[in-house]
């Protein structure tokens, strides 16, 4: 058993910023977990705040049943694989992943076996007399994940370990990831400021902004049922549209026009007529039409992306431009006029003041 | 005013070029070829300077009768047979070379622990710090100082001891020792050690085994810089050694005189060579073993 609890987690820089801002998480055991969020939002603060890099200001953390939050990163038995995987550039590859072994003090023949062993399963066979510098990025990385996971770790922490492979490894290595982790079956917690690769990865993501939690939940909560504006705005290829406007009689404002709003608000107490709400749906979840349709707005189409499969169209709908996501085949030309049905199931709203989601 | 400006040997039609007067063109090459004959005697002269010294070294030593002049020698090796029998020559260098090999020992090792914790600690001042550090240690090993090293080491009981002698230039070379490391510390990435704090390595390990290794070109040059210094050093041997057979070669080398009061070049020659040797000897050495460079394993 090796969950990981932090409980009100603090850690205060001097001068008073805080890079971890109480935080309550509970990582199960074996599960593969992200931390998601935009550059400075204390991400890798907490996962160093895990490993024991960084001393914790108040709170604790514990592994398994063991309160760790004093203990020597070496004694909490978590291993870590660096942005720049911090392979030693003086040891071989076999050296390198037998490093923490020797640490321990495992007999000589024992940890090159397990050396060798490990290496081979991550098809490092035939490079371990290789020095780092001798190696590709997707080697060398390999090479950092076998050196972590040699030591049969409670805890493995990864901090953003695709940033330094190129798109088209990145790929690959991401499949990769995910099946060395069912297989070893241990908690992996990984950082990455990439909401894509967290989607892909992780069980659970929890998105974190200024140190503090936003969402904790898996891809699919994360992706459909944001908790507030921010979460909306950060996942998802292509952003979601984000509309500040107001509340009509049952209905939405958007510039002139309105739309009903969807049923499983109707009965929701609060929501009057002249209420200010932002409006958030997916440009995946928006239907785009060239023909007139009922319950739709009207607008006119200002600009075509090509996505590949699919088309990222542009629609200004009075002062508001929307966007939508329609399949290769039915790309409207730029000026046609055309209708945008919102589906019902997906449309969220959100207060201004808090930003917080209201759609239950 | 080199050839491609001068209109002569410009490339290209250009009309008014044939119709200069010819005494202008011939001028000006000929201040083109006095120029360069200039530049020639300069560049010889100053190589004659440089060169003169060095082979005499190679030369006066198996010279039958060395002088002061560069001349080509009458070959003998009796000159090296005067040099083993004064009785202080080899013992000279022995100490020499135990006195480099002593303070870069104590630099090395204090040294290298002092950079890195400086390198790695956030104190105030710390920079500040560095820098008088090194303002002082020109006093510390410098003439200013002298008196004040010799009544320390008087009541340190380290008057005539080779130990006083390490320590007092383990001393003085310690504080540029200090500077140059730190910027070799500092270029080494922080993640390599935390790396080896999450193996459980303490500071001491973590220093031995990842970064002294990553560091070692530096610690290389240090050593070789130390030796140096240690090595040309006269005055503070000369005042803190009183036996003959403690001091180094470059205090005995001041001793080398005949009888009539005049410079014995004959053992002075053989002994500079035999004295300039192993400085060469190592910085080949260790620029072949450990390379004056740094080695990475990142990409970035």
């Amino acid at each position: 058993m090796a969950a990981i609890t932090t409980q009100s987690l603090v850690k205060e820089y001097p001068g008073g910023v805080r890079g971890v801002d109480e935080m309550d998480v509970t990582i199960n055991d074996g599960e593969f977990f992200a931390l998601l969020g935009p550059s400075g939002c204390g991400k890798t603060t907490l996962l160093r705040t895990i490993a024991g890099l960084e001393e914790t200001t108040s709170g604790t953390i514990s592994i398994g049943n063991r309160d760790v939050t004093d203990l020597n990163p070496g004694d909490r038995g978590v291993s870590m694989v660096f942005q720049d995987y911090a392979l030693f550039p003086h040891m071989n590859v076999e050296d390198n992943i037998a490093y923490p072994m020797r640490v321990r003090k495992v007999a000589k023949e024992a940890r090159h076996k397990v050396a060798h062993e490990t290496g081979s399963g991550l098809a490092l066979d035939g490079l371990m007399a290789r020095r780092p510098n001798q190696l590709s990025g997707g080697q060398q990385q390999r090479v950092a994940l076998a050196r972590a996971v040699a030591t049969r770790p409670d805890v493995l922490l990864l901090d953003e370990p695709l940033s330094n492979l190129d798109a088209r490894l990145r790929l690959e290595a991401r499949t990769f990831l995910k099946e060395l982790q069912r297989d070893l079956g241990v908690t992996t917690v990984f950082v990455t400021h990439d909401q894509a690769e967290a989607l892909a990865l992780a069980d659970r993501i929890a998105v974190m902004k200024s140190g503090k939690l936003q969402q904790l939940g898996t891809p699919r909560e994360v992706f459909r049922r944001p908790s507030n504006t921010f979460v909306a705005g950060f996942i998802g290829s292509n952003p979601m549209n984000l509309v500040t406007t107001t509340l009509g009689t049952g209905t939405i404002r958007i510039g002139e026009q309105e739309i009903p709003l969807p049923s499983s608000l109707a009965d929701l107490p609060g929501l009057d007529a002249g209420r200010s709400i932002v409006w958030g749906v997916r440009p995946e979840y928006l239907q785009l039409s060239e023909d007139p349709l009922d319950v739709s707005l009207t607008g006119e189409v200002t600009v075509v992306e090509n996505l590949g499969a699919s088309c990222l169209v542009s629609v200004l709908v009075g002062d508001t431009r929307l966007q939508v996501v329609v399949s290769e085949d039915d790309e409207p030309a730029p000026g046609t006029k055309v209708w945008v049905t919102a589906s019902e199931r997906h449309s969220l709203l959100f207060d201004t003041e808090t930003t917080e989601r209201i759609t239950p | 005013m080199t050839t491609t400006q001068t209109p002569v040997s410009a490339p290209g039609a250009r009309p008014d070029v044939t119709s200069l007067p010819r005494r202008i063109r011939s001028n000006r090459s000929v201040m083109h070829y006095v120029g360069s004959v200039l530049k020639a005697l300069m560049c010889a002269l100053m190589l004659a300077f440089f060169a003169l010294p060095l082979l005499w070294l190679a030369t006066a030593p198996f010279d039958s009768a060395p002088s002061l002049s560069l001349a080509w020698p009458e070959w003998t090796l009796k000159n090296f047979k005067v040099l083993i029998d004064n009785p202080y020559a080899l013992r000279s260098l022995a100490n020499s070379i135990i006195l480099a090999l002593g303070v870069t020992v104590i630099v090395l090792v204090f040294g290298s622990i002092a950079s890195y914790a400086l390198s790695r600690v956030r104190i105030p001042g710390r920079d500040t710090l560095l820098y008088a550090l090194l303002l002082l240690s020109s006093i510390v090993t410098g003439t200013a100082a002298m008196v004040p090293t010799f009544q320390l080491m008087n009541q340190l009981g380290l008057i005539d001891s080779q130990l006083g002698v390490i320590l007092v230039m383990a001393a003085g070379v310690m504080p540029t020792v200090i500077f140059i490391l730190k910027d070799f510390m500092d270029s080494v990435p922080r993640s390599y050690e935390e790396s080896a704090r999450l193996a459980g390595a303490g500071p001491l390990r973590i220093l031995i085994d990842v970064v002294v290794p990553i560091a070692r070109p530096g610690l290389a040059t240090i050593a070789v810089w130390a030796v140096v210094q240690v090595w040309g050093n006269f005055l503070i041997p000369y005042i803190l050694l009183r036996s003959p057979d403690k001091q180094p070669a470059a205090v005995v080398m001041y001793t080398f005189y005949t009888e009539g009061g005049q410079p014995n070049l004959a053992l002075i020659s053989t002994f500079s060579l035999l004295f300039s040797v192993p400085v060469v000897a190592m910085y080949f050495f260790v620029n072949r073993k450990f390379g004056f460079r740094f080695h990475g394993g990142i990409k970035s």
